[in-house]
């Protein structure tokens, strides 16, 4: 072979001959040396031909994935439930002997309102605290952090399941009341009023506990943000509880409920556009 | 002395007399109310009170949009002086309006859909004062306060509309009128310029309370700054 080696790639044994290379007339080109050299088009990121139902199926599956965690570790520990389940029935009890609660009929859908949601309301604080409080001590919402989702499915998840474990615990106790207070609380007009309020209390919640763990004033913390904002929610659905175990006409209850389906919408709106700040490192 | 500290000190003057010309106004031009008499004069600094508090929470929240947005820490010290400011006027509202109350509806306070709202509204930005205490962290501090800002203010506009919503005792003045409202009263031209005046001078007011804080604030971080430089050295 009379072929001239290729510069710069003297230790090969094999040498690709250039063609027409006998004389020096044409010296061969310089090989590229690394692959940068030649610019090459990168195959289309996946990502970017994404449709919206795509987007949304993916939000949805991580929040279904946070939800699913989060009963799953309730099942096998039992912790949150039970004691929210206590708690509840402890406040009840305590109601019983704090204030005197009339059996007139006139009064009794009032009074029946409000320690229905008073017991939701110390429940549910006690539900987001140690929801949002675990997390952050077992090192899990660094965890669900680096996860490649959109942090509001995230927050969805919490809430949801958040809304769930105190959806629980609502289930239990209306009936409960029922037997104690001789009224039945089993009316789908009432479990619909009781939905609304739920899950305005878990979206606000679930928001104001992911900043008040970071605080150093853990446990008050959440109460002392949760309680001012939440009232509104607490008025309307008390006074809506109240109309209906009260049978009074829709011109009393319907103002309450659209109040309600109002502030919900509110405060989910605000709570998807401001939750990446709160956990943005 | 600086150039805007001299400008704090012009503003301090001119809100002075301007305090002075108002409390001058509603005590010696504005005509005694019939049917309510001379308490009615609280009114000329009850409403700019609640003015200059929505006013105040209104700052705060535009502040910690800003802030959220651009990460700048001037933005955060405006967020926060502010609520403390609207935090005083807020006190200084429901405080002046239970003094009113007292001859005219009998009782130092009822459960009111507009006394409610005030006084979820102070709350909330009490709570916010006390979250902002409870992080050490200054940027986590002054992100979570602007969220708590955001989600807090909605409450303000609620205080308005509630008493068009529900049925109250609290008095019209801006809407139509509430037959079971007890105390309300047109306004004479002399009482609107009396009312108007206090408006202007309340928002004066808070400016240079807003200015001057902002201006303590800085100081105060300058000397943080300091402080950590000679203890590190």
């Amino acid at each position: 072979m009379h072929c001239r080696p290729p510069p710069a790639v003297q230790l090969r044994t094999e040498y690709k001959c250039m063609p027409n290379s006998s004389t020096d007339s044409h010296p061969a080109a310089p090989l590229p040396v690394a692959d940068t050299d030649v610019p090459r088009p990168l195959p289309a990121s996946p990502a970017r031909t994404e449709s919206w139902q795509q987007k949304a199926a993916d939000f949805l599956r991580a929040a279904g994935a946070v939800v699913w965690k989060d009963l799953s570790a309730e099942r096998r520990s039992k912790e949150l439930v039970s004691a929210m389940l206590v708690f509840s029935l402890l406040v009840v009890l305590i109601f019983n002997f704090a204030l005197e609660l009339e059996r007139s009929r006139a009064t009794l859908a009032t009074v029946v309102s409000g320690v229905l949601w008073v017991t939701f309301i110390f429940a549910g604080t006690i539900g987001l605290n140690r929801s949002l409080a675990m997390e952050k001590d077992r090192g899990s919402l660094d965890g669900l952090l680096l996860a490649p989702v959109d942090r509001s499915a995230l927050y969805f998840g919490k809430a949801a399941g958040n809304l769930l474990f105190m959806g629980l615990v609502e289930i239990i106790i209306l009936p409960v009341l029922s037997v104690l207070f001789n009224l039945s609380l089993i009316n789908p007009l009432l479990l619909l009023v009781v939905l609304l309020g739920t899950l305005g209390y878990a979206a606000v919640g679930t928001l104001l506990a992911s900043m008040a763990i970071h605080s150093r004033a853990r446990d008050v913390m959440l109460p002392i943000l949760l309680f001012p904002v939440a009232i509104p929610v607490l008025v309307a659905s008390v006074k809506a509880s109240a109309a209906i175990l009260a049978a009074a006409g829709w011109d009393e209850i319907g103002p309450w409920i659209n109040l309600l389906i109002g502030y919900d919408v509110i405060f989910v709106a605000i709570a998807f556009m401001v939750f990446d700040y709160i956990v943005e490192e | 002395m600086s150039k805007s500290d001299r400008n704090l000190q012009i503003l301090n003057v001119v809100t002075a007399l301007l305090l002075v010309a108002a409390t001058g106004l509603v005590f010696l031009y504005a005509p005694r109310e019939t049917s309510m008499g001379d308490v009615q004069r609280i009114f000329y600094f009850h409403v700019p009170s609640a003015w200059v508090a929505g006013l105040a929470f209104l700052v705060t929240v535009i502040a910690g949009i800003a802030y959220l947005r651009t990460h700048e820490g001037t933005w955060d010290v405006v967020a926060s002086s502010s609520v403390e400011i609207g935090v005083v006027f807020a006190l200084m509202n429901i405080i002046t309006g239970a003094i009113w109350a007292r001859p005219i509806w009998n009782t130092w306070w009822t459960w009111d859909p507009r006394l409610t709202t005030a006084t979820i509204t102070w709350l909330i930005y009490v709570a916010y004062l006390m979250l902002r205490a409870g992080i050490e962290d200054p940027d986590r501090r002054a992100r979570f306060a602007a969220v708590y800002g955001i989600v807090g203010f909605v409450s303000v506009p609620i205080t308005y509309f509630s008493i068009q919503m529900m049925r109250s005792i609290h008095p019209v003045l801006f809407g139509p009128a509430n037959p079971l409202a007890k105390g309300s009263a047109p306004l004479t031209p002399a009482m609107l310029q009396t009312f108007l005046f206090c408006l202007f001078t309340f928002t004066v007011v808070y400016f240079c309370f807003l200015f001057n804080r902002i201006r303590l604030q800085r100081l105060n971080d300058r000397v943080e700054q300091l402080k950590a430089k000679l203890l590190s050295a």
